[in-house]
């Protein structure tokens, strides 16, 4: 064997772990035509490409919805779970696995409604997730129903006569929960602000919460025009902390607001403005602890660790026979092996 | 508040017995019940005496009596706190029948329990006296009504100032007079007295120095009030077993089970009876590196655990009823996407809010067939303490090889029932093997199900070139989402292919009594003990009566058809709802059977009637014994 035609393994290494965007890519996605989910997809991508992330460390969750069939087009692991559960699962697989890089697909159905409880406590726990609210302001997969986010009189197949009640905000709810700590809005018609918005998410050490309003092509498709043919429309929210804008962006959306998203209160009042649609990165705090940083030891876990914990506490409650009478730790106490203290 | 029953007369054995030299009785067992108001402290002074006796070397079971609410009004009949204590010359396996000794704080909680028919005729109650001078007219002419009735009923009642001769020696009577019943009972069994003391300095290690020392003194003039005051003393004969013992109840052993399983994460959502299992993992767990995760609801908890599974480390979530409905979907996704999973449902009395404190076997039939669809899954049930540790063992290696859901039913008679047994050696092999993360096979499927055992190997994130998205609907063997109407079947038929996988390397337990007779008794979970000592009984007055108990309830081992054959007859006997025949509108057709009844009659074409009981306490030997004696009259 001619050794010196062999690579070096190390350059071998190093070559295999460039990632192209192919290796993000995975069933062809099945969505409509002009259906805002495919530019959130497609941003995705490219973050995934851009940070080299290794495809099997990578794990995409999701619930039930349009939205939530992105993990199938994803090259990545994925899982496609139950309505309303994607952000359990992902702390699930967080907590056991603080080495992945997890992302969380959720849809205003899936999060807003049936998830909501999963959704308060998600962001209270602030683990390292990045999750992406697709905000299409309908029910699509089961045609066509209003959901929390439905604009107020917005005619559905459960709302003719119009939705009865003003939308709930995602941004407000969010901004309003304990140990929140990172909120920010996109929309998918602006791509080169998704895609800084989105990477701004991933860096962050926390749960990022990113609410993209979402075009649905099919049952919505005129909803978001009047935004989408007037930039005035759009403010966009920017910071040297925050988003950085683009000479071409700038140059377009000229509506433009300076926020620190370092404060939280002005954060909460920029949130509660839905015309024009704010457009940025609105609350950034690196500080929140992870609920898993708060679990995890992180040391490494042996046969030998669960052998002697395992043994000291049969000890607390062991009946020694005589023989054995000198034995350190004499225990057994029913009282100890009972929940109750009365 | 203050309840004046009448009683039926019983035997008219009535007044003191006069003083005279005490002589020891030697008993093969006894039963004592200790009750007070909540907060009394009855049930520490039950599992206390539990100890001492189990380290005395007796045979011991506790179960505790407990009120639906934290804090009940004092003094009342539905409000009795504390524990029985059935303690034998030889191993106990169950609660017993009625108790011989009780020991009341005050009379209603007495009548509570003379209510609950859980008094023996004669039985010796050795009652709190501070209530016939209470300042209170009604209450305590309500003492003295009730004393009256209990003697003239027959029962052996002895008025013992407890609080007065503990407030001799602590300011607080209310805390402490516990620790003065134990030396009493101590006294009356002959128990050793050191074992006794150590006992308490056990018990409040965690207090000041001077708790310790006060509750012994406490406990030293139960003793000798007792020593001076009654007439009777008893022994029960022990025998030290000569190999290291636990005593821990069933909660604990569950959770000691979870870590010796080599499960890392455990996701709980606080709900009776099950909550004692994450109240002492949370003390320990993390000292072995677990993390047990209290989640916002059940439906997190069972996802969660869903989550860390599928990430490569099986988990565990443990709940009772209520929980276990929430779970069912997420549980359907687990068998769906064939994602380890271990769920411990510790039964209660249902449905809805049922009885939350009370054991009932009520669940089987939604563990077996619950959540939507076909959803195969692996059920078990220990029927012992010991069993309820080995068992999350054995369901996390189940669920891991044959990546599949196994539920645990326990219930609440085992989740507090205490019963020594032999202290488990470890084994490497418990522990869960650490996380695949090794490179996938070019071409290799996430679900490449064998054609016969319906087994796959699963990918877990990691792995190199298994990247795939896992999901709850139909798919194929790529895990790609299956539109083909013979994809779907093929789905269902290779998750069903695994329960018969595992079917086939069940050993079906032997049955207890013969292999053939008259009448076969077949139980599952915590009625063990019981169905035993009535089939015991009955063997001993020469009925042809056996029992089988089912530790696999789904899938059941092979054999089981063949053992049913050799008995005249097959009924089951359990702790959940089934028709009674007699009544007015029950029929052949409308019959509605127990729950393992109804699974057996439909798996096995025989006809296995079935006795069931919902008190929402443990089946009692006597009273099963006598149902079984009837059945076996031709």
């Amino acid at each position: 064997m001619n050794m010196t035609a062999s690579p070096d393994p190390c350059l071998l290494r190093f070559y295999e772990e460039q990632h192209s965007l192919e290796d993000y890519q995975g069933e062809v996605p099945r969505w409509c035509t002009g259906c805002g989910d495919n530019a959130i997809l497609t941003v995705m991508q490219r973050l995934c490409r851009d940070h080299n992330l290794r495809p099997e460390k990578t794990v995409f969750v999701s619930g039930i919805g349009c939205s939530s069939r992105l993990p199938h087009y994803m090259g990545t692991y994925g899982f496609h779970g139950i309505h309303g559960r994607a952000l359990p699962v992902a702390e699930g697989i967080k907590m056991a696995r603080p080495d992945l890089d997890v992302f969380v697909i959720t849809g205003d159905g899936d999060c807003c409604s049936i998830g909501t409880a999963h959704w308060i406590h998600a962001v209270r726990y602030n683990m390292n997730l990045t999750v992406v609210l697709h905000d299409n302001h309908v029910y699509g997969l089961t045609k066509k129903q209003a959901s929390p986010t439905s604009p107020r009189g917005l005619k559905s197949n459960t709302t003719p006569r119009g939705a009865y009640l003003d939308a709930l905000n995602p941004l407000t709810v969010t901004l309003g929960i304990q140990n929140v700590s990172f909120v920010a809005q996109a929309v998918d018609w602006i791509p080169e602000a998704l895609y800084e918005i989105l990477n701004a998410a991933f860096l962050h050490k926390g749960l990022s919460f990113v609410r993209v309003i979402q075009r649905c092509s099919e049952y919505l498709p005129k909803l978001f025009d009047p935004w989408l043919h007037d930039p005035g429309r759009i403010t966009l929210v920017t910071h040297a902390r925050g988003l950085a804008v683009s000479d071409g962006l700038a140059k377009v959306y000229k509506n433009r607001l300076e926020h620190d998203p370092a404060d939280i209160d002005r954060a909460r009042e920029i949130a509660s403005v839905e015309d024009p649609i704010p457009v940025g990165i609105l609350y950034r705090n690196p500080e929140v602890p992870c609920y898993e940083d708060l679990r995890l030891s992180g040391g490494l876990r042996t046969a030998a660790m669960v052998r002697a914990g395992l043994e000291a506490e049969f000890d607390r409650f062991t009946v020694w026979p005589d023989e054995a009478k000198n034995l350190p730790e004499r225990g057994g106490d029913l009282s100890d092996a009972n929940g109750s203290d009365t | 508040m203050n309840d004046v029953t009448a009683l039926e007369p019983e035997s008219a054995n009535s007044g003191p017995a006069p003083r005279r030299a005490k002589p020891v009785v030697e008993l093969a067992e006894s039963i004592v019940e200790i009750v007070s108001d909540s907060g009394e402290g009855a049930q520490r002074c039950g599992q206390s005496l539990g100890s001492v006796a189990a380290k005395s070397g007796n045979g011991v079971w506790t179960v505790e009596i407990i009120p639906a609410e934290i804090q009940p009004p004092a003094r009342s009949v539905a409000g009795a706190s504390g524990n029985r204590v059935r303690i034998g010359s030889r191993p106990i396996t169950n609660g017993g029948d009625e108790a011989d000794l009780v020991v009341a704080f005050n009379e209603q909680v007495l009548l509570g329990r003379v209510r609950a028919g859980e008094l023996k005729a004669g039985c010796i109650v050795l009652l709190e006296s501070m209530w016939r001078e209470d300042r209170d007219d009604k209450i305590a002419a309500s003492y003295a009504a009730t004393c009256d009735q209990l003697v003239k009923a027959g029962y052996r009642v002895h008025e013992i100032p407890m609080d007065r001769e503990c407030r001799r020696l602590v300011a607080d009577p209310h805390r402490g007079k516990n620790m003065f019943a134990l030396g009493m009972l101590c006294n009356i069994y002959s128990l050793d007295r050191t074992v006794a003391q150590e006992q308490i300095a056990i018990t409040f290690r965690k207090k000041d120095r001077k708790i310790v020392e006060s509750n012994t003194k406490l406990f030293d003039a139960g003793w000798q009030w007792a020593e001076d005051n009654l007439d009777f003393r008893f022994a029960i004969p022990a025998v030290r077993s000569q190999v290291p013992q636990l005593v821990i109840n069933g909660n604990t052993a569950l959770a000691l089970g979870v870590l010796a399983s080599g499960m890392e994460i455990c996701a709980m959502y606080p709900i009776t009876p099950a909550t004692s299992v994450s109240h002492y993992l949370s003390e320990v767990f993390e000292r072995v590196g677990g993390v047990i995760h209290q989640a916002e609801d059940e439906i997190a908890a069972c996802t969660f655990a869903i989550g860390a599974s599928y990430a490569g480390k099986c988990a565990v979530t443990v709940t009772s009823g209520p929980g276990y409905s929430l779970k069912q979907e997420a549980i359907g996704l687990a068998v769906m996407a064939e994602i380890p999973l271990v769920v411990i449902n510790v039964q209660r009395g249902g449905p809805s809010t049922g009885q939350p404190t009370k054991a009932e076997q009520g669940d089987l039939l939604a563990a077996i067939y619950g959540s939507h669809g076909d959803a195969p899954k692996v059920v078990m049930a220990p029927s012992s303490i010991e069993d309820c540790f080995y068992s999350v063992i054995t369901a996390r290696k189940i669920a891991e090889l044959f990546n599949t859901v196994v539920v645990i039913l326990s219930d609440a008679n085992l989740a507090t029932g205490q019963q020594p047994f032999v202290r488990p050696e470890f084994r490497d092999d418990w522990l869960a093997p650490p996380v695949d993360q090794s490179a996938v096979p070019e071409g290799a499927k996430p679900y490449d199900w064998d054609a016969v055992t319906g087994l796959s190997r699963r990918f877990v994130p990691g792995q190199p070139g298994g990247m795939h998205t896992l999901t709850g609907l139909a798919h194929d063997r790529r895990s790609h989402v299956a539109y083909d109407p013979l994809l779907n079947e093929e789905g269902l038929r290779r998750r069903s292919q695994k329960l018969a996988a595992l079917q086939k390397t069940l050993k079906l337990p032997e049955p207890f009594g013969g292999d053939s007779g008259d009448l076969l008794v077949i139980g599952w979970g915590s009625t063990k003990g019981a169905i035993e000592e009535a089939v015991g009984r009955l063997r001993a007055e020469g009925l042809k009566v056996s029992s089988l108990h089912l530790q696999f309830l789904q899938p059941t081992a092979s054999g089981l058809k063949e053992v049913m054959a050799r008995f005249g007859r097959v009924m089951t006997v359990e702790s959940n709802w089934s028709d009674d025949p007699d009544d007015e509108l029950i029929d052949a057709d409308n019959r509605r059977y127990s729950a393992l009844a109804t699974m057996l009659r439909a798996r096995y074409l025989v006809d296995v009637d079935c006795w069931t009981e919902v008190r929402g306490r443990p089946i009692k030997p006597g009273i099963l014994a006598d149902i079984l004696r009837a059945r076996l009259k031709p």
